[in-house]
């Protein structure tokens, strides 16, 4: 680990963070470092937020006339509840 | 909607040919798969023949399918391919996969916005046109990115599901992943930024 942990450090390691993959040691210096730098900070949270949206968003619907299409294609007609 | 997708799927039946479990698979697995091809190729009517062809294929190759991968990370890949097939066919100069030029455009995925939106309440982060934003901001992610955050934040598969389902290593995807995210990051910040100022005035 370097002595001075700078903004291009936190980048590069921010996936590991965001999805909990990144060790204590790392994760003790990226949470120092957002301490000291507003701008890391920022990037970080609204990140993290973008991600929420990204799945707060994700619908799966499957429009009724793509599912009838689909179920005759495969000959599963019988099976269309 | 029956209850009996709750159950897993059980590849020998699959395997012996039984078309009720068949159907299981496709029901289960259908809005995923067609959500997956409207975001990669951001057009219902590709989206659809993509859905219909991997189903064919999977039925097509599922002797074959040795269950080394789970179902749905084999039914991704199926749709991915299928996928690729029609991109490639409608631009063929764009390089989706092919990726030793992952460190060339570094440069590009360098935060300029520091703006923090957070504050903006979830149901004005959430407005309509907002989602329409990001939809349209995920359509403008360079396609061999695109991919991996729609399996990995889209889809929720994990980065070794990712890289199973696109032939790619953990590494690439991880760098890929990133790269996705800081653009979006980027673009978002850009929007909202635009919101915060509106209420100011
Ligand atoms: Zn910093």
């Amino acid at each position: 680990m370097h002595n001075h942990f700078d903004c291009h450090d936190l980048l590069g390691s921010l996936s590991d963070y965001l999805d909990g993959e990144a060790r204590q040691e790392l994760c003790r210096a990226i949470e120092t470092h957002m301490a000291e730098c507003p701008n890391c900070r920022i990037v970080v949270d609204t990140l993290k937020k973008t991600i929420y949206l990204v799945h707060a968003t994700a619908e799966s619907q499957l429009p009724d006339d793509v599912r009838a299409r689909l179920y005759k294609t495969l000959e599963l007609t019988d099976y269309l509840k | 909607m029956s209850d009996n997708t709750a159950l897993p799927i059980s590849l020998p039946a699959l395997q012996a040919g039984d078309r009720a479990e068949f159907a299981r698979l496709v029901e289960t697995y259908s809005p995923q798969i067609y959500r997956l091809a409207l975001k990669i190729l951001g057009n219902a009517q590709d989206a659809e023949d993509v859905l219909q062809n991997t189903f064919l294929k999977a039925l097509q190759s599922l002797p074959t399918f040795e269950g080394r991968s789970s179902l749905s990370t084999w039914l991704y890949r199926i749709a991915v391919n299928e996928a690729l097939m029609l991109i490639r066919k409608h631009r063929p100069e764009v390089q989706v996969l092919a990726g030793d030029s992952d460190s060339d455009d570094d440069e590009d995925y360098i935060p300029v916005q520091f703006v923090d939106w957070t504050t903006i309440p979830e149901d004005a982060l959430l407005s309509s046109e907002a989602v329409t934003y990001l939809d349209q901001a995920i359509q403008r992610l360079p396609p061999k990115l695109r991919l991996v955050f729609l399996l990995r934040d889209v889809e929720g598969l994990s980065i070794r599901e990712t890289s199973e389902a696109l032939g790619l290593t953990d590494t690439a995807v991880k760098t890929r992943l990133l790269r996705a995210r800081l653009f979006l990051r980027e673009q978002l910040s850009g929007y909202y930024q635009e919101r915060l100022l509106e209420e100011k005035h």
